[in-house]
């Protein structure tokens, strides 16, 4: 029974544990629920990619409602691929949860914390399970609003108004994404994914249908933080609580690129998206995006906010990705953004624990703790260097991927961009590293001590995930050739 | 509120009134216009109307904040509940169908119940949002 309702089971989990888990009693056990919520999630969803790649697209109809009338959950490599990612950061995030949620929650809402966490993964394991454009929506405001409630639990009185900046621009992208999606309705009378692709090729002349798509495109751009969209996310990534902030860096952005994936490759006809400027558009604002968030990167003090334009800039390669419209530039885009959860996952806990031991990570502050904290600094130097795409590390396959899809279509500017945009992540990365490594340390801080293994341990699960998938690229690469067969974009 | 006697008696003649009217909302959604959300606002409502006249110490004697907490995790917990219910009975999840012998009774006491969590969950965050801001600055 379990295999039949597997697909449903993956949402149903965390959002039935979520109002269990906000009237617990305080202390540990909604830790241990979320944490038990978390890993059936992670193995569920192993099962279902397993299930998919070998036996093709699962169906599941939500109240015995046959698909197009119906929600339909339809899940193919591309769906089960992200659930995975999900599922898996969850598991490791959770873990890692624990101390670091004591140390930043007040004690009476760390229940609630935990509830707005399921909250917030159920809402994206949602949108990557569902079959339905509108059930979409209501997954994307589940997982958006629970997420400005957990930005707003940060320590600092910052995070308030970083959670509320982040809900308008949240609501707007919703909102707009909205708008799309009727227009498409009022044009094709269906919500129903598939159903929507079978009739858009008869209407896509029409202006209702372009307006729609525009609308979806920078509702979803919003949500995706592309430049220059991104204004909302420097700030919720860097006040939110650590936790928070290394679980939405890896999944709630890379779950938005998913459904432009879909948008652009799934629902609209081949030849609609390249009849449209859209394209050019993303290879244009990837390329700027890469280039001027570096650039302000390497200008942060504090150490979040650094990795915070690291990350609008990493979407940008995501982005350029999507821009080519090729095979290689769709697998570069997945592969990319897989890897980019593994190192950002990585920094965003490395730096979770000196604030842990600290309280704060600006970069004055954490001058010399390399050599207290060795553990620490050598995950945020292995992290790091897969960030700027060192062989050997998971960043080398992802800009591999991306250098030739650029080549392919002799994009020389594209491949002009990546190269600066590693050139400038070594500046901002290595400026980390020199305070940490080469600074002398200050007299307050003789005294701290490396992380306690509960946060040490998930981090550098993280790490060795770094160099694995580096080394071995089998799953990453393999489903990425197989979702890109799925989108239908084969080799041109 | 010791002087505002007009204003006592008549919120004193409306509110049971006005949780008739929920609860008519809520049971008769099924047949006519209305459904949990609409009974668990109207309900919450009543309630809000008593804590203005009487005071908030008044209002969460009648619910207090945990309980509605609890209502309010209840209320969703039955919403999914009926769903799990329906996969043990061999239906997709909420194919409500398989509740009863036959269809439309099935049909008929899934929606029922289903909308019966909704009302409970509007009605208690209602509250909780209400307590919420009237609470603030409460030593």
């Amino acid at each position: 029974m379990i295999v039949k309702h597997l697909s449903l089971l993956l949402v149903m989990l965390p959002l039935a544990a979520a109002p269990i888990v906000a009237v617990l009693p305080r202390g540990r056990l909604p830790w241990v629920v979320g944490l038990i919520v978390a890993s059936s999630c992670a193995i569920l969803a192993s099962t279902q990619l397993s299930m998919v790649l070998q036996s093709g697209v699962i169906s599941y109809e939500l109240g015995g409602w046959a698909p197009p009338w119906g929600i339909e959950y339809r899940i193919d490599a591309v769906n089960a691929f992200f659930a995975l990612l999900v599922s898996i950061i969850a598991a490791i995030t959770l873990p890692y949860a624990l101390l670091s949620v004591e140390k930043e929650i007040p004690e009476h809402q760390i229940p609630l914390f935990y509830s707005a966490f399921l909250l917030c993964f159920a809402g994206l394991l949602g949108i990557t399970q569902t079959g339905d454009i509108f059930n979409v929506f209501v997954f994307l405001e589940i997982s958006s609003l629970s997420s400005y409630a957990l930005i707003s639990l940060g320590k600092q009185r910052q995070a308030l108004t970083s959670a509320y900046q982040y809900l308008i621009m949240g609501t707007i992208g919703a909102t707009f994404y909205l708008i799309g999606v009727g227009l498409l309705y009022s044009q094709t009378g269906t919500l129903n994914m598939a159903d929507m692709a079978a009739l858009l090729p008869q209407v896509t002349e029409l202006r209702t249908v372009h307006t729609g798509f525009a609308f979806i495109l920078i509702g979803i751009a919003l949500k995706l933080a592309l430049f220059p969209l991104h204004l909302w996310l420097p700030n919720a990534y860097t006040y939110a609580p650590t936790v928070v902030t290394v679980f939405l860096a890896a999944t709630a952005t890379k779950v938005a690129v998913y459904v432009m994936l879909r948008i652009l490759f799934t629902i609209f006809p081949d030849g609609f998206v390249a009849s449209t400027p859209t394209g050019d558009l993303f290879i244009l604002l990837g390329i700027t995006g890469i280039i001027v968030a570096s650039i302000y990167a390497i200008y942060q003090t504090d150490i979040k906010r650094l990795l915070a334009y690291s990350s609008v800039a990493q979407i940008g390669y995501m982005v350029l990705g999507i821009g080519f419209a090729s095979a290689t530039g769709l697998m570069a885009s997945m592969i990319h953004l897989f890897n980019h959860a593994l190192m950002k996952g990585a920094l965003f806990m490395a730096v979770g624990a000196i604030i842990y031991r600290l309280g704060i990570c600006r970069m004055d502050n954490i001058q010399g703790l390399g050599k207290q904290m060795p553990w620490t600094f050598a995950a945020i130097t292995i992290a790091g260097l897969s960030l700027v795409g060192v062989p050997g590390t998971a960043g080398f396959i992802s800009k591999w991927y991306l250098v030739s899809a650029a080549l392919e279509q002799q994009a020389w500017v594209s491949v002009a961009a990546i190269l600066i945009g590693s050139l400038l992540a070594v500046v901002y990365i290595g400026k980390i590293i020199e305070s940490l490594y080469f600074k002398p340390v200050s007299e307050t801080n003789t005294t701290v001590k490396e992380a306690p293994l509960f946060l040490l341990l998930p981090t550098w699960v993280l790490v060795v995930a770094n160099i694995y998938f580096g080394l071995n690229t089998e799953l990453t690469v393999g489903v990425a050739e197989h979702a890109a067969q799925v989108m239908g974009v084969v080799a041109k | 509120m010791k002087h505002n006697l007009i204003l006592r008696v008549t919120a004193k003649t409306l509110i049971p009134p006005i949780i008739i009217f929920a609860l008519y909302v809520q049971f008769h959604g099924d047949f006519g216009p209305g459904g949990g959300f609409q009974a668990g606002v109207i309900l919450s409502a009543a309630i809000i109307l008593y804590s203005l006249l009487f005071g908030l110490d008044a209002a969460e004697k009648v619910i207090t904040p945990t309980v509605a907490r609890i209502l309010a995790s209840l209320g969703v917990l039955i919403y999914m509940g009926v769903g799990f219910a329906t996969v043990l009975l061999g239906g997709n999840y909420l194919d409500y169908s398989v509740l009863a012998d036959t269809q439309v009774a099935g049909q008929h006491l899934g929606i029922l119940l289903v909308e019966l969590g909704v009302g409970v969950t509007v009605c208690s965050v209602m509250l909780l949002i209400f307590f919420a801001f009237a609470g603030r600055g409460r030593p």
